[in-house]
């Protein structure tokens, strides 16, 4: 057992940091901030440069690597706060045409969400639904014990489910205004369920709630950063705020989320287990939404506003947190997981 | 990312779980809580069995009389004796856990062939003399003086929250040699025998009713030069090796028993109807993702142990902050699942929730932890 990354491992994450920072700096998420459509150069670059095509095999002209790997690339999108429907296109690279490549953008949209939200709609070239995931009678309010504690829970779980895919431009949509500024997002009226697609769904809702996680954790990290950085740097009463305890104690708990996080995430992603991604899912939530809170706090009343980053970070939290799996939903399943 | 175990470790793993499914029936039943005589037999004679079967200090090296297994050894160990319900430690805790990696680390070749032996075969109970009435977190602040005089040290002072201090042979001591120097220089690291005219030992009595710990007094205690591990005045540096050992490796055990703990909880929730309260049920269902990723930290720690030269990194601190809070929420919910048998100061989660009310103090507190970490870690400017 050696849990640590490989010597390759690290050499990946490395690299696409650096590529991130390269092409998606600052300068770039502001002016993606005013203007959130996505940038089909940058996105083809990414192709090229495998982060897509990631975990095909190498015949069919993917890298051939694992869910790890393509956790540890999800997690540095996350720090970069890199807009755009990317665990979709890793899901779905072998699947449809033109996404491994960067070519084609698609989004993936649960069916029993309420509201139905689709990703970037401007930006995609289809939209893939998926059906059969843990139905609201067992985690919507009021749910949860309806057939005996945890048992719709454990229905939905054991449901294969289906998916289909539509054209962008076929799908009926109403306006909504999304919280993350970053993700614009619409809401679907009209579910068509003409063309099923072939997909092991279980499966990716199971990958798919790891690598939102694993997006979770890069933001988790870099507002613990983002938070140490700033307490550095900022004086108060003549010296760093960093000196001041209360201001340590906030960021040596950031710390210790995120690295709770990461443990859980990359566990999962060796194992692959259910529970383990359920489990990953919520800590990484967590993780993300309160490291972001705090950073804020840290950050003071410039914090609240719009030209600090901080904001961005949270909205996508939570954003992110709503998508595969919400807290109650996870907290349900691993309650149920004890009895089993 | 490897979480897969050798061969070689599962064969380890397969002989052990045979070998504790041979020797644990036949074990006597446990002493009462309260009564440390019999608990110190009970628990040197476990390592006495230990000793014999070739498990006896696993994680210390094969120079020191361990078997210089890996830390995933010393983890699959854990693991293991946790599951099939084992002795823990116990009176041999800071034995095995602190004065003997520590000695084996720092000692000279007489001293370790003088006490580390003992502590294998279960013949020598150890006890941690460093906390001091006035310098509780502020270790260096302690004032316990050692005077040179001839071969010997003159010790007078006061100790405090001494871990089984009524039945141990030897003490590890931090005492100032040199009060005019700047306060971490001035330390040094003896072994005082308990039984040396001169030291009194006034049990303390904790919250949960227990006598675990005590105040150790010393008047004039005459300590030969020869029981000072290090040099003169190096004894902070020695204490730092200690104190990584006991915050990197000493819960691991524990996290498998907190496990076990809450799949019981679920069970006895489902039984008594408490389990359609939402809130517990939530409740339960956030430890379980809690544990599960602390047991995933602890195994991040031990590779991390295994390729840095065996010393535990600040792992060790992200892990204690996170544990000793979880512990605390574990058996709160505990109280919650028994209603009002959560009164019952008798039944075994009624106790584990007031000793677990120790682990956010205990081996430096969350406060302290949160000041190491942000300041050593995370490299934020020192407080004033």
């Amino acid at each position: 057992m050696d849990f640590r990354l490989t010597e390759e491992q690290r050499a990946l994450r490395d690299g696409t940091r650096e590529l991130l920072a390269k092409r998606f700096g600052r300068e770039r998420l502001r002016a993606a901030v005013d203007a959130p459509g996505l940038d089909r150069a940058l996105w083809r670059e990414l192709g090229g440069a495998g982060f897509f095509a990631l975990r095909l095999p190498e015949r069919a002209g993917g890298v051939g690597l694992g869910l790890p790997e393509a956790v540890l690339v999800l997690e540095e999108a996350g720090r970069a706060l890199l807009p755009g429907p990317l665990v979709a296109c890793q899901l779905l690279a072998g699947a449809v045409d033109g996404v491994a490549a960067g070519e084609r953008i698609v989004a993936l949209c649960e069916a029993e969400r309420d509201p139905v939200l689709w990703e970037h709609p401007g930006d995609c070239d289809e939209l893939i639904l998926v059906e059969g995931g843990a139905g609201r009678g067992g985690a919507g309010p009021g749910g949860g014990s309806g057939d005996g504690p945890g048992g719709a829970l454990r229905g939905a779980q054991g449901r294969t489910g289906g998916a289909c895919r539509s054209a962008a431009d076929r799908i009926a949509r109403a306006p909504f205004t999304s919280l993350d500024p970053l993700t614009p997002l619409a809401r679907v009226t009209d579910l068509r369920r003409t063309a099923p697609l072939a997909l092991d769904v279980p499966r990716l809702r199971r990958e798919a709630a790891l690598l939102t996680a694993a997006q979770q954790l890069g933001s988790a990290v870099r507002t613990v950063e983002m938070a140490v950085g700033h307490a550095r740097e900022r004086e108060q009463f003549g010296v760093p705020i960093g000196t001041f305890q209360a201001i340590k104690h906030l960021c040596a708990q950031m710390l210790v989320r995120a690295e709770i996080a990461r443990s859980a995430v990359y566990a999962a992603a060796v194992t692959e287990r259910a529970d383990e991604v359920t489990a990953a899912k919520l800590l990484a939530d967590e993780a993300a939404v309160r490291n972001a809170r705090d950073c804020l706090q840290v950050h003071g009343g410039m914090g609240f506003t719009w030209d600090v980053d901080v904001h961005l970070h949270l909205k996508r939290a939570w954003l992110r947190a709503e998508r595969w799996g919400s807290a109650r939903e996870a907290e349900e399943l691993l309650a149920d997981g004890l009895l089993a | 990312m490897d979480l897969t175990y050798s061969p070689e470790e599962e064969d380890f793993r397969a002989r052990l779980r045979t070998w504790l499914g041979e020797v644990l029936p036949g074990l006597p039943p446990k002493p009462a809580a309260r009564d440390w005589p019999g608990r110190r037999a009970y628990d040197t004679a476990w390592q006495r069995m230990l000793f014999d079967a070739g498990y006896a200090g696993l994680h210390w090296p094969r120079d020191a009389g361990g078997q210089g297994a890996t830390p995933t050894q010393h983890l699959i160990f854990l693991e293991e004796t946790e599951r099939a319900g084992a002795p823990y430690v116990g009176a041999n805790f800071v034995g095995l856990l602190h004065a003997g990696p520590t000695l084996a680390a720092e000692g000279s070749p007489g001293q370790r062939a003088r006490w580390l032996p003992p502590i294998l075969r279960g013949d020598d109970v150890w006890c941690q003399g460093f906390s001091e009435p006035d310098a509780g977190s502020d270790l260096a602040a302690l004032r316990t003086r050692a005077v040179r005089d001839g071969d010997s040290y003159v010790v007078s002072g006061a100790k405090i929250w001494t871990s089984h201090a009524e039945v141990a042979d030897w003490c590890e001591l931090l005492v100032r040699t040199d009060p005019d120097v700047p306060r971490h220089r001035g330390i040094s690291w003896l072994a005082m025998p308990m039984d040396a005219p001169g030291v009194t030992v006034r049990p303390l009595r904790t919250l949960a009713g227990s006598t675990e710990f005590a105040e150790v007094f010393l008047d004039e205690v005459r300590i030969p030069v020869g029981n000072r591990v290090g040099a003169e005045n190096d004894g902070w540096r020695v204490t730092m090796v200690t104190l990584s050992f006991e915050r990197g490796t000493a819960f691991v055990g524990e996290v498998v028993a907190c496990r076990r703990v809450l799949g019981a909880l679920a069970r006895a929730a489902r039984a008594n109807g408490r389990w359609d309260d939402d809130v517990l049920r939530r409740t339960l269902g956030r430890l379980n993702a809690e544990f599960a990723a602390l047991w995933r930290l602890t195994q991040w720690n031990v590779s991390e142990a295994q390729h840095g030269g065996g010393v535990p990194g600040t792992g060790g601190s992200v892990f204690k902050l996170r544990y000793s809070h979880a512990r605390q929420e574990l058996y709160d919910a505990a109280a919650e699942v028994l209603g009002a048998g959560a009164l019952d100061a008798d039944h075994e989660w009624v106790a584990d929730r007031l000793s677990s009310l120790s682990y956010t103090i205990a081996a430096g507190t969350s406060q302290i932890q949160k000041n190491i970490v942000a300041e050593r870690v995370l490299g934020l400017p020192k407080g004033r």
